[in-house]
């Protein structure tokens, strides 16, 4: 399990000085998510099995695939085929995947581990029900907080994310009519 | 079964937050500013679950919980205004975007 540890801790590291070094924002992500998933087989050997899911579905999933998706949106329209036909040379992502290969080599080890009825995965294990029994006992009022977080991050990506003309305050409005002031106020 | 020790996991910890730090200070890409936000959180999330992990208690994972919730919403606020200085400026230099008019 050690040496599990120090594989995922090795190509975490690894992985995330490529990401800060890539020119091309695509092989970043790429990267980053090699590097998350090498966060979850850390949180995993640290027997936190249900945040290693969260980090894989939340980060690698959610988060960015919604940065994939802004940068899409961003080149859509300056970049050309032969950009796309370049991204897609091996040499792009022989990277990725083999340090994908090691951590998928360390989810078989684990497997393998799993099968013999030895004690838990590490020596401080703890499992997905004392999580969710200590969130929504002590941690209830961090629970709303957090609901009311991203009910606040929702409705400002809405707010920001916005295609207006331009957006100038009432009061630095000079020559508006004033039917219309009165009409706003 | 021995059990990691705590210090090489916040030391792992530790490199990840400096390596995000690093790349916010290095990179002038706006992008991979707010890439490099996701890896220091990440990384404090590392070293919740560390020592969560080291005295066996969930009160570490929860709070990994409270981060990935704010890394959430930080990340969705943080590319619509990457999207408006985009529109605005026509570039994802932040450098570009060092006046406050209008």
């Amino acid at each position: 399990m050690e040496i599990a540890f120090y594989i995922a801790a090795a190509v975490a590291v690894l992985a995330t000085i490529m990401v800060i070094t890539r020119y091309n924002m695509i092989h970043a992500l790429l990267y980053l998510v090699v590097s998350f998933l090498a966060v979850a087989v850390v949180f995993l050997t640290m027997g936190a099995p249900f945040m290693a899911a969260l980090e894989v579905i939340v980060y690698a999933g959610a988060i960015v695939v919604l940065i994939i998706f802004v940068i899409m949106m961003l080149s859509l329209t300056r970049e050309d085929v032969e950009q796309e036909k370049a991204w897609l040379q091996p040499k792009l992502w022989v990277g990725p995947a083999l340090l994908s290969f090691v951590l998928l080599a360390e989810l078989v080890y684990l497997l393998v581990i799993a099968e013999m009825p030895a004690a838990p995965a590490a020596a401080s294990y703890v499992d997905a029900k004392a999580v969710g029994l200590t969130l929504y006992g002590p941690y209830i009022l961090g629970v709303q907080l957090a609901g009311i977080l991203l009910m606040a991050g929702i409705v400002g990506a809405y707010h920001l994310g916005r295609q207006k003309k331009k957006v100038i305050h009432r009061f630095l409005q000079e020559k508006e009519p004033q039917k219309e002031r009165s009409a706003a106020i | 079964m021995t059990s990691i020790p705590i210090e090489t996991g916040l030391l792992l910890a530790g490199v990840l937050f400096m390596l995000g730090l690093i790349s916010v200070m290095i990179r002038r890409n706006i992008i991979f500013m707010l890439i490099s936000v996701e890896i220091m959180l990440n990384a404090a999330g590392l070293a919740f679950i560390v020592a969560g992990s080291h005295w066996a208690q969930p009160d570490g994972q929860i709070m990994f919980i409270f981060i990935l919730t704010m890394a959430a919403a930080e990340v969705s606020v943080g590319l619509a205004l990457i999207l408006q200085i985009y529109h605005q400026l026509k570039t994802l230099n932040s450098d570009a975007a060092n006046f406050m008019k209008g």
